[in-house]
C-alpha cells in the first residue's frame, strides 16, 4: 500500500518537474523560432503565421544602408573592445588567479563589479567624465566604455582556466630549465587558450549587443546597431528588423556551434 | 623550507600584471562613478551649488518613489518566474544523458548570446494584437477581440523572464551537479517521498546556486532598458528609462546623477542581501 502510494507520489513529482521544464525550454526557444519564421513573410505585418513566404524583407535589408552603417560601427567597436579586453584582462587574470592576498581579492571584486552595477548609470557617468575632460563622443570613447563592461567576462573565464592548470606542470618546466616566458608561451598559454577564447567570444557578443553604454557614448556619426534597431522599433514595427533579427539569430547559432567545438563553451559556463 | 617559496614563485605571477587593468578601471570606471556622485550633490543643473536637493527631490516625490518601487517589484517578479521555470530545467539536466545535456545547455545558452533587441522584438511579435497568442485564442473562439498583452506588466515580466532565464538556469545546473546523488536515494529509501526529498534535500542543498542565480537575474532584470521600454511602452516607466529621460531629453544631469546613485545603492543593497544569504547557506549546505 505504502509502496504504491510512494510510486504515485514519485510519478506526480517527476511529471510536474518534467512538464514545467519542457514549458520553460519552449518559452526559451520559441521567440527565436517565431522571429525566424516571421522574417520570411510575404506580407507587410508581423502577423503569425505569415500569409505567405518570400525573401522580400531580406532583399529590403540588403538595401538598408542605415542598418549597414550601424552594423559596421558595432562590429569595429566590438573588435577593438574585445582586443583591449583580452590584453588587459588576461594579464590581470594571471596576476590575481593564484594569489590569495587581500589585494588580489579586492581587485577581483573591482573587475567583476561592472557585471552587477547598472550599466546605464556607468554610461551616464562615462559621458560626464568625457565631456568634463573635453573628449567628444567617438569610436574611441565607445571602445573604452565597452571595454569596462566586457573585460569581466575575459577575466572570469581566464581565471577559471588558470584554476584548472596543474601547478606541477609549471614546476617541471622550471626544473627542466625553461625560462618563465618560455613556460608561459609553451605550457600556460596553450592550456588556457580555450578559456581565453571563450571569454573573448562572450565579451565580443556583449559589446556587439551593448545598449546602456552605447546609449550615452554614441552620436549620429557613430550609430550602433542595437540602438538603431531599438529606435526603429520605437517608431514602427518594421519587418526589415525581423529579417535583420533572422540574420543575427543564424549568425549567433553558427558562432556558438563553432565556439562549442573550439572551447567546449557549454561545459565552461556550467563548471 | 627553502624550496617552497621558489616553487610558489614559478606557479604564480606578480601582481604587477594586474596594474594596467587596475589603472584602466581607476580612470574609466571608478573616476566616472565618483564624478557622478559629486555631481549628484549639487542643487543646480550647472553644478555650482552644493546640496542634497536632488536626493530630497527624489525621496519626497511620490512619482519618483513610485518608479523606484515598481522597478524593484518588477525585478522580484521576474526573478520568481525565472526560479520556478529554471529550476525544473536544471533538475531535468541532471537526469538525462550527455547528448540531451548538451542540447539543453545550448537551448539555455543561445538566448544569452542572441541580441537583446532581437529577443525583445520576438516578444512584440508574440504578444502583439496580431501575435501568436491572440491569433491562437481567436481561432479557438475563446476571445472575440484581441487581448492587450503588449504594454502590460504581464508582458514585461514574461519577456524579461525569457531574456534573463539563462542567468538563473546556469548557476542552478552547476549547483545541482555538485549535490551527491546518493543523498536523494538515501532520502527516498528512508521513506521520504519525492516531494519531501525535493523540499528537504534538493532545494536546501542547491541554495548557493539559487542565490547566485537570483542575484544575477534580479540585477539584470531591473536594468534591462530595452526590454522594459519596448514591451512596457510609454505608460510604464522604470528606473533605467527615467534616468535616460532626465539625462538625455531633459539634460538635467545632477538629477539624473542622483537617480543613478539611488539606483546603484538599491542594486547594491539587494546584491549584498543575496550575498549574505549565500554565505549563510554555504555553511548550511556543507558540500
Amino acid at each position: 500500500m505504502s509502496g504504491r502510494k510512494r510510486t504515485l507520489e514519485a510519478i506526480s513529482f517527476e511529471l510536474v518537474m518534467t512538464v514545467i521544464a519542457m514549458i520553460a525550454l519552449l518559452i526559451i526557444i520559441a521567440p527565436s523560432l517565431v522571429v525566424l519564421i516571421v522574417s520570411f513573410t510575404s506580407g507587410f505585418s508581423l502577423r503569425f503565421p505569415p500569409p505567405g513566404y518570400s525573401l522580400r524583407w531580406y532583399v529590403e535589408l540588403w538595401n538598408a544602408w542605415q542598418l549597414h552603417f550601424a552594423a559596421k560601427n558595432s562590429l569595429i567597436v566590438a573588435l577593438w573592445a574585445t582586443g583591449l579586453s583580452v590584453t588587459l584582462g588576461v594579464a590581470a587574470a594571471l596576476a590575481i588567479s593564484r594569489s590569495r592576498t587581500l589585494s588580489a581579492r579586492l581587485l577581483d571584486s573591482l573587475f567583476m563589479s561592472p557585471l552587477v552595477l547598472p550599466a546605464l548609470a556607468f554610461g551616464l557617468a562615462a559621458l560626464m567624465l568625457f565631456s568634463l575632460v573635453g573628449l567628444p563622443v567617438s569610436p574611441l570613447t565607445l571602445v573604452i566604455g565597452h571595454t569596462v563592461v566586457c573585460v569581466p567576462y575575459v577575466v572570469r573565464n581566464t581565471v577559471a582556466a588558470l584554476a584548472q592548470l596543474e601547478p606541477t606542470l609549471l614546476e617541471s618546466s622550471a626544473v627542466l630549465g625553461a625560462s618563465r616566458l618560455y613556460t608561459f608561451r609553451r605550457i600556460v598559454l596553450p592550456l588556457i587558450r580555450p578559456g581565453i577564447i571563450a571569454g573573448a567570444f562572450i565579451a565580443f557578443m556583449s559589446s556587439f549587443d551593448n545598449v546602456p553604454v552605447s546609449l550615452f557614448l554614441r552620436d549620429a556619426a557613430t550609430d550602433m546597431l542595437p540602438i538603431r534597431m531599438w529606435q526603429d522599433l520605437e517608431g514602427k514595427l518594421d519587418v526589415t528588423i525581423a529579417a535583420l533579427s533572422g540574420v543575427l539569430i543564424i549568425a549567433t547559432v553558427a558562432l556558438v556551434a563553432v565556439m562549442e567545438r573550439v572551447t567546449g563553451l557549454s561545459r565552461r559556463l556550467t563548471n | 623550507m627553502g624550496a617552497a617559496p621558489a616553487a610558489r614563485d614559478v606557479t604564480s605571477y606578480g601582481m604587477g600584471l594586474a596594474a594596467p587593468l587596475a589603472l584602466f578601471f581607476l580612470v574609466f570606471f571608478v573616476a566616472p562613478l565618483l564624478q557622478l556622485f559629486w555631481l549628484s550633490l549639487h542643487n543646480d543643473t550647472a553644478g555650482l551649488h552644493w546640496g542634497l536637493g536632488q536626493y530630497l527631490h527624489f525621496l519626497t516625490d511620490p512619482f519618483s518613489l513610485g518608479v523606484l518601487g515598481s522597478t524593484l517589484l518588477l525585478g522580484a517578479e521576474v526573478t520568481a518566474v525565472c526560479l520556478v521555470l529554471g529550476f525544473p530545467i536544471a533538475w531535468l539536466y541532471q537526469r538525462v544523458g550527455p547528448k540531451l545535456q548538451t542540447v539543453i545547455i545550448l537551448i539555455v545558452l543561445l538566448p544569452l548570446l542572441t541580441s537583446v533587441v532581437v529577443r525583445t522584438f520576438a516578444w512584440i511579435v508574440i504578444l502583439g494584437r496580431q501575435g501568436i497568442i491572440n491569433a491562437t485564442l481567436q481561432s479557438l473562439g475563446l476571445i472575440d477581440t484581441p487581448l492587450k498583452l503588449l504594454y502590460t506588466q504581464f508582458g514585461v515580466v514574461i519577456a524579461l523572464a525569457q531574456v534573463q532565464m539563462p542567468l538563473m538556469t546556469l548557476p542552478l545546473i552547476t549547483a545541482l551537479g555538485r549535490i551527491d546523488p546518493n543523498l536523494d536515494d538515501a532520502s527516498c529509501s528512508l521513506g521520504a517521498g519525492s516531494w519531501r526529498t525535493f523540499f528537504r534535500i534538493l532545494l536546501p542543498l542547491s541554495l548557493p546556486g539559487i542565490i547566485a542565480g537570483c542575484t544575477l537575474t534580479y540585477a539584470a532584470a531591473i536594468t534591462a532598458f530595452i526590454t522594459q521600454s519596448l514591451i512596457g511602452g510609454g505608460q510604464m516607466l522604470f528606473m533605467p528609462m527615467y534616468l535616460y529621460q532626465q539625462a538625455s531629453t531633459l539634460q538635467n544631469w545632477p538629477f539624473a546623477a542622483a537617480i543613478s546613485i539611488i539606483f546603484l545603492l538599491a542594486v547594491l543593497a539587494v546584491v549584498s542581501v543575496f550575498t549574505t544569504l549565500g554565505r549563510m547557506s554555504r555553511g548550511y549546505g556543507g558540500a
